[in-house]
C-alpha cells in the first residue's frame, strides 16, 4: 500500500534534493512527475489539478528561492499537502450519554460492510464495550448469516428480522436497548449511490435509528468514482467518516487521499487483513510519513507493546545495544514477532527500508528453518556460535533438515548484526540530529546502521 | 531461501530496536532528546516558521480548491463538441475523460499522442472529427477479440469453469448469474462451493443454485477448496453433468499464500475426470490503477481466460478493463449490470468506447 507513490516521489525528491538553485523547468518536471504519481496512485484528478497548483505557488514563492535548500524546502511542501490531503487528526470517538451509541454502515456492493461491521464490533469490544450488531442487508444471500457467523466469531451477539430491513434496524435499536448494550452497529445492504430508491431506504434506515456515527465503507482500490460516491453518500446520510477497507492490498491509496480532500470527513478506520482484529484507527500524519518512505514507527512500536512482554524486551534490546544479544535471545524475539503477525506487512512499516526488502515476502517456511537451525545447536554453541566448526555444522545442518550453507549463512549474519548492533548501541544517539531533513533523520540512520543496501533509487 | 536469513535478522533487528527505543523514548519522556528513531511526528510536523507564513493562504486556497472541484465536476460536461476549434483545452477535456473513466494515465497519453499528430498534420481539423478518430482508435484496439465462453464438447468429462478476484468484486453472484445462463442453454450445472473462508459464503451460492436450477457441492467452512472443488469435478464426471462452475475465496493479489492456494485450486481441479476450459477474473468496475495489477497477478496464477466487468451500472465506467485487454490481452467477456439473474450481458466494445469517450 502506498509504497508505490512513495518509490515515485522519491525519486522526484531524489533529483532535486541537494540542488542550490531550482529553475522554472526544475519546477514545472516536478510538478508534471507529482502528477503522474498521484494519477497512478487513483487520486481523483480534480484533487491532483489542486494539489499541483498549491504546490506551484508555494515553490515558486520567494520562501523556497530564499532558502538556502530548495529542494528540501520543496519536499516539505509536499509532505505537508499529503498530510492536509489525509485530514489532519484521528477521528475521536465519543460515546452517546444515552446509550446506545448508534453506528450505521453504508456502501457500494463489496466494499467491505460486513466484514468491516465485525470488525468494528470486536474493536469497541476491545475498548471495554457491549456492541450489538444489527443485520439489515436482507439483500445479498447469506448477508446475514455471515454477520452471524462474524459475531460468533468474536463474541457479539447479532440481531436481524426477515422482512423490512428500516423495521430490522429499528427493531435492532429496540433490542439493544432491552439487552442494555451500549453501541449498536447496524450493517446495510450494498447500494449504488445513483440508485435513488435504494438511497432512500438507507436515508430511512438513518431516520429510524438516528445514528451518532455513519460510515462509509470505501473499498482502497476504488479509482476515480470513489469522490462521486463519497459525495452521494454524504449528500444522502451526511457521512461521520469513512471506513477504508482492503489496504492491506497493493492498491495506492488514491481513495484515501481523495475523499478527505472532497467531502472534509476524515478517513475513521481502516481494514488492513482477513483476520478479524486486522483493523485499526486511521492516524493521517503517520499514512503520510508512510508514503512519503518514512515509516509507521508508531503503529509498529503499538503493535509491539500489544504483544511483546516489555521487561523482556527491554532486557533484549540492552543486551543488543551491549553486543551480548544470543541466538537463544534471537530465538525468543522471533517467538514474540510471530505474535505480532505477518512479517511482511511489518516491513512496510519500517522506515528507510530499501524497496526489494518492503517488497520481500517472508514466509512461515523461512521462519521455521531459522528457528530448526538455532534449536539444533546445543546451548553453548548458541551462546557462542564461533565455536562451530565443520563437524558441528554437519551435526546441525542435519539436525534442521537445511543445507551446511544455510547453517553458515545463519552464522555470519548473526555475528554481523551483533556488530552493527553494538555500532548502533555506541553511536546511535547522534542519529537524532537530522531534523531539518524530513527524509533523514532516524530512519536512514537505522537502515544503514543495519547494513542494508542504500535506500531505493 | 538463501536470501530469507539475512532478512529475517534485519527484520528482528529493526523491530527489536524500534521497540526497545519505544521503551527508551517512552520512559524518557521528560527528556525530549529523541536517540535514533525521533518520532515521524515530529518529521512530518511543518517547523513553526513555516507554518505562520502558510496558514493564512492555505486556509484561502482550501476554499478556493472547494469551489473549483465543483467546477471541474459542471465543467466536464461542457465537452469538446461544444468549441468551434480544437485547442488545448480539448485535448486537456478529452485526457480528463479518460481518465476520469480510469483507464490510466499511460494509456490516455498513448491514445492522445497519435491524435495530436494527426491534428497538427491537418488530418483531423474539427472537434467532431477527433472525438470520432479517438472513439475509432479504442474500438479498433477492442474488436475482433474472441469474447465467447469457451465450452469444449470435445473433451471427456466435465467443462470447469473457475471464478477468481478480489474480495467482493462480485465472483459469487457472477457465478449464480452465469449458471441461471447456461442452464437456460440446456446445460447439466454443478455447482462447487469453492470459498470456504468467508462467512457464509457456501449458503450464498446455495441460493444461486436453488434460483439458477443447478446443483452445488459445499464442503465445511475452512476446508481446503481444492478438495471441494476437485470432490465437485469428480461428482460432475460420476453424474454426467456438462459444467462445474467453482467459486473461489477472494482474495489480495500481492498476498502471496493466498495466490499460491489459488495455484493449487487451479492445478487439483484438473487432476480428475474435468478440464478447465475458463478461468474468469472478476473485476469491479469502481477499480482503478490497482485492476491492472489484479489482472497482472491473477493472470500469473491462473491462466485467467476472460473478465467479468462487475457493478457497471453505477456511476464508474470502468476504464481500467480497456488497459487490462489492450496491454495484457485478457478479453473482458461478460458485464454485469445488477443484482438480478439476467443482468449479465455480453460486453459490447462499442457501447463500451463511447461511454468511456463522452465527456458528460
Amino acid at each position: 500500500m502506498f509504497d508505490n507513490l512513495s518509490d515515485r516521489l522519491g525519486g522526484v525528491f531524489k533529483r532535486i534534493r541537494g540542488k542550490g538553485r531550482l529553475t522554472e523547468a526544475d519546477v514545472n518536471e516536478m510538478l508534471a512527475e507529482i502528477r503522474t504519481a498521484l494519477l497512478e496512485a487513483d487520486v481523483n484528478i480534480g484533487v491532483v489539478r489542486n494539489v499541483v497548483e498549491r504546490i506551484r505557488v508555494q515553490a515558486v514563492g520567494s520562501k523556497v528561492s530564499e532558502a538556502l535548500d530548495p529542494g528540501q524546502q520543496i519536499i516539505k511542501i509536499v509532505n505537508a499537502e499529503l498530510v492536509a490531503m489525509l485530514g489532519g487528526e484521528t477521528l475521536k470517538i465519543s460515546y452517546a450519554s444515552q446509550p446506545p451509541t448508534v453506528v450505521l454502515m453504508a456502501g457500494l456492493q463489496g466494499s467491505g460492510k460486513t466484514t468491516s461491521a465485525a470488525k468494528l464490533a470486536s474493536w469497541f469490544k476491545a475498548q471495554g464495550r457491549n456492541p450489538l450488531l444489527v443485520g439489515a442487508d436482507l439483500q445479498r444471500p447469506a448477508a446475514v448469516e455471515q454477520l452471524k457467523v462474524l459475531g460468533a466469531q468474536i463474541g457479539v451477539p447479532v440481531f436481524s428480522a426477515p422482512g423490512d430491513p428500516v423495521q430490522t434496524a429499528a427493531a435492532g435499536l429496540a433490542e439493544a436497548k432491552r439487552l442494555g448494550r451500549d453501541v449498536l452497529i447496524v450493517d446495510t445492504a450494498g447500494r449504488l449511490a445513483i440508485d435513488t430508491e435504494m438511497m432512500q431506504q438507507v436515508s430511512d434506515i438513518s431516520a429510524a435509528v438516528k445514528p451518532d456515527y455513519t460510515l462509509l465503507v470505501i473499498d482502497a482500490m476504488t479509482g476515480q468514482d470513489a469522490v462521486n460516491v463519497a459525495k452521494a453518500f454524504d449528500e444522502t446520510l451526511a457521512i461521520s467518516g469513512v471506513i477504508l477497507s482492503k489496504l492491506d492490498g497493493d492498491a495506492r491509496g488514491g481513495a484515501a487521499l481523495s475523499v478527505k480532500e472532497v467531502i472534509g470527513k476524515p478517513i475513521a478506520f481502516a481494514a488492513t487483513g482477513e483476520k478479524l482484529d486486522a483493523f485499526e484507527q486511521f492516524h493521517p500524519d503517520r499514512m503520510a510519513s508512510r508514503i512519503l518512505g518514512m515509516g509507521d514507527m508508531l503503529t509498529l512500536i503499538e503493535q509491539a507493546e500489544k504483544v511483546f512482554e516489555k521487561d523482556e524486551a527491554e532486557k533484549a534490546a540492552a543486551k543488543l545495544m551491549e553486543g551480548e544479544f544470543t541466538l537463544d535471545d534471537f530465538l525468543d524475539q522471533l517467538q514474540q514477532l510471530k505474535k505480532m503477525g505477518n512479517l511482511s506487512s511489518m516491513m512496510g512499516m519500517l522506515p528507510g527500508m530499501p524497496k526489494e526488502m518492503k517488497n520481500a515476502q517472508i514466509s512461515d517456511d523461512m521462519v521455521k528453518s531459522t528457528e530448526a537451525i538455532i534449536r539444533s545447536m546445543t546451548p553453548e554453541e548458541r551462546r557462542k556460535p564461533e565455536i562451530i566448526n565443520g563437524s558441528r555444522r554437519q551435526r546441525i545442518a542435519t539436525g534442521s533438515g537445511t543445507q551446511i550453507a544455510d547453517v553458515n549463512k545463519l552464522v555470519k549474519q548473526f555475528s554481523e548484526m551483533q556488530k552493527m548492533m553494538k555500532r548502533m548501541g555506541g553511536g546511535g544517539k547522534k542519529g537524532g540530529k537530522g531534523g531539518l531533513n524530513p527524509f533523514g533523520g532516524g530512519g536512514m540512520d537505522l537502515a544503514a546502521a543495519l547494513g542494508s543496501r542504500p535506500p531505493s533509487r | 531461501m538463501s536470501n530469507s536469513f539475512p532478512l529475517i535478522f534485519l527484520i528482528l533487528a529493526a523491530v527489536v530496536v524500534v521497540f526497545g527505543f519505544g521503551v527508551v523514548v517512552q520512559s524518557r519522556r521528560k527528556k525530549p532528546t529523541p536517540v535514533i528513531a525521533p518520532a515521524p511526528k515530529k518529521v512530518v510536523a511543518p517547523e513553526p516558521v513555516v507554518e505562520v507564513v502558510e496558514a493564512a493562504p492555505v486556509v484561502e486556497v482550501v476554499v478556493e480548491k472547494k469551489r473549483s472541484f465543483k467546477n471541474v465536476l459542471a465543467g466536464a460536461g461542457s465537452s469538446v463538441l461544444g468549441r468551434g476549434e480544437i485547442n488545448d483545452t480539448s485535448w486537456d477535456d478529452l485526457e480528463e475523460a479518460l481518465l476520469r473513466a480510469d483507464v490510466g494515465v499511460k494509456v490516455a497519453q498513448a491514445l492522445l499522442e497519435p491524435l495530436r499528430a494527426r491534428v497538427k498534420a491537418k488530418e483531423i481539423s474539427t472537434p467532431a472529427e477527433l472525438i470520432t478518430a479517438l472513439q475509432n482508435d479504442m474500438s479498433s484496439r477492442l474488436v475482433g477479440t474472441n469474447r465467447e465462453l469457451n465450452f469444449d464438447t470435445t473433451i471427456d468429462g466435465p467443462n470447469i469453469w473457475l471464478m477468481v478476484g478480489v474480495n467482493g468484486a462480485g465472483k459469487t453472484t457472477s457465478l449464480g448469474k452465469i449458471s441461471a445462463q447456461q442452464v437456460a442453454l440446456g446445460r447439466k450445472v454443478l455447482m462447487a462451493a469453492g470459498d470456504t473462508f468467508r462467512a457464509a459464503a457456501g449458503e450464498q451460492l446455495q441460493t444461486w443454485a436453488e434460483r439458477s436450477g443447478a446443483e452445488i457441492i459445499r464442503g465445511a467452512e475452512g476446508s481446503d477448496p481444492s478438495s471441494v472443488i476437485f470432490d465437485a469435478v469428480q461428482a460432475a464426471n460420476a453424474r454426467k453433468f456438462d459444467l462445474v462452475l467453482a467459486d473461489t475465496a477472494g482474495r489480495l493479489q500481492n498476498n502471496t499464500n493466498l495466490m499460491e492456494e489459488l495455484r493449487k485450486v487451479r492445478r487439483v481441479a484438473e487432476k480428475g475426470a474435468g478440464t478447465v476450459t475458463e478461468t474468469l477474473l472478476v473485476i469491479d468496475a469502481t477499480t482503478g490503477q490497482n485492476g491492472l495489477s489484479q489482472a497482472r497477478l491473477f493472470a500469473d496464477a491462473t491462466q485467467v481466460t476472460g473478465v467479468v466487468l462487475t457493478k457497471l451500472d453505477g456511476s464508474s465506467k470502468g476504464g481500467i478493463v480497456f488497459a487490462i485487454e489492450t496491454e495484457l490481452g485478457i478479453p473482458v467477456k461478460l458485464v454485469g449490470l445488477g443484482e438480478t439473474m439476467e443482468d449479465l450481458v455480453a460486453f459490447n466494445p462499442t457501447e463500451f468506447v463511447e461511454a468511456l469517450c463522452s465527456t458528460t
